[in-house]
């Protein structure tokens, strides 16, 4: 397969970057939420716009009703969604929980697709438990009871949780914190007794919860997957989210590069333009370089991981620890090279630095993936 | 794509029956590389029978056409092979700046009869080539170049000196920009081909900081070039000149990735335990940038086959494949610790280590350096004003 897109996957690339240029702008979403106080953070009629254009059914298979497409297709809309700074739950809900649901009973993909194909519904998922993504260690709790399952537990950084209408939770069902084996996924309603929600506001605006589960009584038929075997779905979900924050962050990398490149061209100083001297000039080109070679390496994450390629869990860590050194290079030097109109709120350089600095975090940083490939090379 | 399956299967079988066994072998240094030419000593049986049985099929050089000593693959094809070389470890047959360089210009430049004559010389390891670019006087800024070759009616008389001339003690022909005009800077370079064994070609090789002698210098006396030995027009060489800096720096660039995909990390954590948790992690960290650049060459092929892309991306990918090579041989060095120094002995195999660490400090300084790529980057792809 090569490194290019197909032309249906263009005309998906068209598509998506106008409307996103368009409807998803910095100032008609982000800033529109955000100085608004929304509590969702986020617009709901652009989730249900992104739903009439299929987007939301990328990831979900024809046979549920979906696109039957893969991580490219999901990728080529992050990207525009990170260039625009978009405050949306694709990522969650289309991209992570979407993942989850499509290995799931008929019964749950019925309770749940039919939701997400529309856009009325917002999934989140809940798997990090302490300040770093280190899904490894799970001790949230699920002991069978009833016909079901008991949660005890908490969890934390849950991107748009409190708006959330279901949250794919990951429990340990067996084993200690630290085994791979013994984890189960549970599609947990927002609104079931004993799940209470400490929304609070992040850097970038976004709204995440800190999450209590106590006592939370579930039926068996709100597991995804297999009992005790929910960590091969996990990996699946991890990857799908990490790839899809992967291209995201090589959008808002663009996204900050162009707003600098253009600033560049027309801010003059000693009486010349600024983009006339070298040493910008050099290190606009390293960043271009950087952002560039994040592209290459989320398409091939994008791409194996469609292909089901054992190669794919490598890749896919390359690809987040590289999209986010690209991007975190990029508002650095944006930032920078705005000089002090770069501090103002009033200009948006500085928002796809807020933005940059969540994203690094959510499902793990490069600090986190260059381990990862540390150990998955054998060393 | 059944076709293509196909392909896949006629390869492998092909490759099974006639890859030697040594020729599966990863290339350890410079003399298991394979380059042709009038006085080139095989190394082995194997390394010989490899090339002929390529160049007789033409997948010396898979995708140039029949015509021409190819195999006239499409880039689909020529994708496969290269993958099902890569799967069994094959050594590329024949390497050199022929195929990588003078080739592609001549495809592009080149008369029919050229063609014919030169592409199929250096498909099946006849001539070896050189490239006489650098002047003593014109690095960085190449274009101020004197080299002079004087109007003689039916041929030139070429006068001067090129400097940098990789393997030009070795080469038997040279792909060389000389001034045929001097009062246009730009538009009064012609690009000439002749023989190195020419009455009036002289080289001398430059000992390096690497101990090594790679590069020439070459002295041009009085040397004649009949008039057909011009790839291009009068005094329009600097098209074909930078047409081909463009292979020459993507071959470059290649050396940081590629084929050298494998992880760092795990390499040296087999010659030696990582003991350092510092060390180990700026391993990571560069496990991570050659893995993506990896992909980055692999994307910058696959546009590069289908005209994709923009035409100065392989002045970026120069740029950063050659600084992430000497970053690993940077990380090289420190995993060898005292070992690594060895200069001379059996055990690191006479130096390699050392040697080719400072061998690639050159990777960003030969084709063009770091700074030059990114002046280009800057003026041709970000479009930056006055650069």
């Amino acid at each position: 397969m090569p490194l290019y897109h197909t032309e249906d996957q263009t005309m998906l690339a068209d598509t998506a970057r106008q409307f996103m240029a368009d409807e998803g702008a910095i100032a008609k979403q982000l800033r529109h939420w955000r100085d608004t106080g929304c509590k969702d953070g986020f617009g709901h009629t652009l989730w249900k716009q992104l739903a009439e254009l299929g987007f939301t059914g990328i990831m979900v298979s024809e046979d549920d009703g979906g696109l039957g497409m893969g991580h490219v297709e999901a990728g080529i809309v992050m990207e525009e969604i990170g260039r625009n700074l978009t405050p949306s739950p694709f990522l969650t809900s289309a991209i992570a929980a979407a993942t989850a649901l499509g290995a799931s009973s008929h019964e749950l993909k019925g309770r749940y697709l039919p939701g997400l194909l529309s856009g009325d519904s917002v999934f989140a998922v809940a798997i990090d438990e302490g300040r770093k993504h280190r899904p490894e260690r799970i001790a949230t709790q699920a002991v069978r009871s009833g016909n079901g399952f008991r949660l005890d537990g908490a969890k934390t950084f849950v991107i748009h949780g409190a708006s959330a209408d279901m949250l794919v939770v990951a429990a340990r069902t067996a084993g200690s914190d630290d085994d791979a084996d013994g984890i189960t996924l549970f599609a947990v309603p927002r609104d079931t007794v004993g799940l209470s929600q400490d929304a609070v506001r992040l850097v970038d605006s976004s709204i995440a919860s800190h999450i209590k589960l106590e006592g939370v009584q579930l039926d068996a038929d709100a597991v995804i997957g297999e009992v005790d075997g929910g960590r091969e779905v996990l990996n699946r979900v991890l990857n799908a989210a990490r790839v899809g924050a992967a291209a995201e962050s090589v959008g808002v990398a663009a996204g900050a590069f162009d707003m600098t490149a253009t600033y560049l061209r027309q801010r003059k100083q000693f009486g010349k333009l600024i983009g006339e001297f070298q040493s910008l000039q050099h290190r606009a080109a390293h960043l271009y370089s950087e952002i560039e070679i994040a592209r290459a390496a989320t398409f091939k994450a994008q791409q194996l991981l469609d292909g089901g390629s054992e190669k794919a869990d490598l890749m896919v860590s390359v690809a987040k620890a590289k999209a986010g050194k690209a991007a975190g290079l990029a508002v650095r030097e944006g930032v920078q090279m705005h000089g002090g109109i770069g501090m103002t709120d009033e200009y948006d350089i500085g928002l796809y630095m807020k933005r940059d600095r969540a994203l690094a975090e959510f499902m793990g940083d490069q600090y986190y993936h260059a381990q990862r490939v540390a150990q998955l090379s054998g060393y | 794509m059944s076709d293509l399956k196909n392909f896949r299967e006629e390869i492998r079988d092909w490759l099974e029956s006639n890859c030697p066994p040594e020729m599966r072998q990863p290339v350890k240094d410079e003399d298991d590389v394979c380059w042709g030419g009038r006085n080139f000593q095989f190394k082995s049986e194997a390394q010989k029978t490899w090339m002929e049985r390529c160049a007789a099929k033409g997948y010396t050089v898979p995708d140039w056409p029949n015509a021409y000593g190819g195999a006239g693959m499409s880039a689909a094809e020529a994708k496969i092979w290269r993958e099902e070389c890569a799967r069994i470890g094959a050594r590329p047959p024949l390497s050199s700046f022929g195929i990588w360089m003078l080739g592609p210009a001549l495809l592009k430049f080149g008369t029919e009869e050229q063609k014919i004559h030169y592409l199929g010389q250096i498909a099946r390891g006849e001539i070896r080539w050189c490239q006489g670019y650098s002047e003593p006087g014109s690095g960085s800024d190449l274009v101020s170049l004197q080299t002079f070759g004087e109007d003689k009616g039916d041929h030139w008389v070429v006068n001067g000196q090129k400097i940098w001339t990789s393997y030009a003690d070795k080469a038997d022909w040279i792909f060389c920009l000389v001034r045929t005009d001097k009062t246009n800077k730009y538009q009064g370079i012609s690009f000439l081909l002749f023989d190195m064994a020419s009455p009036g070609v002289s080289t001398k090789p430059i000992l390096l900081i690497s101990g090594n002698s790679p590069f020439c210098e070459t002295f041009f006396d009085n040397v004649t070039v009949p008039k057909e030995q011009i790839v291009g027009e009068l005094n329009r060489g600097w098209d074909v000149a930078k047409y081909l800096l463009g292979h020459e720096r993507e071959m470059i660039s290649s050396t940081g990735g590629g084929d050298r995909a494998a992880s760092l990390g795990s390499a040296v954590s087999r010659a030696a335990a990582l003991e350092d948790p510092v060390l180990r992690a700026e391993l990571a960290l560069f496990d991570v940038d050659a893995l993506a650049f990896t992909a980055m060459s692999e994307k910058f092929m696959d546009e590069v086959k289908v005209g994709k892309g923009h035409p100065a991306q392989p002045n970026m990918m120069k740029y950063a494949g050659t600084e992430l090579n000497k970053r690993r041989l940077e990380l090289v060095m420190a995993a060898g610790g005292s070992a690594a120094l060895e200069w001379e002995s059996e055990a690191s195999n006479g130096g390699s280590s050392a040697r080719n660490w400072l061998r690639t400090k050159a990777n960003s300084i030969e084709g063009g350096t770091s700074e030059v790529m990114l002046n280009v980057v800057a003026k041709r792809i970000l479009d930056l004003p006055g650069a």
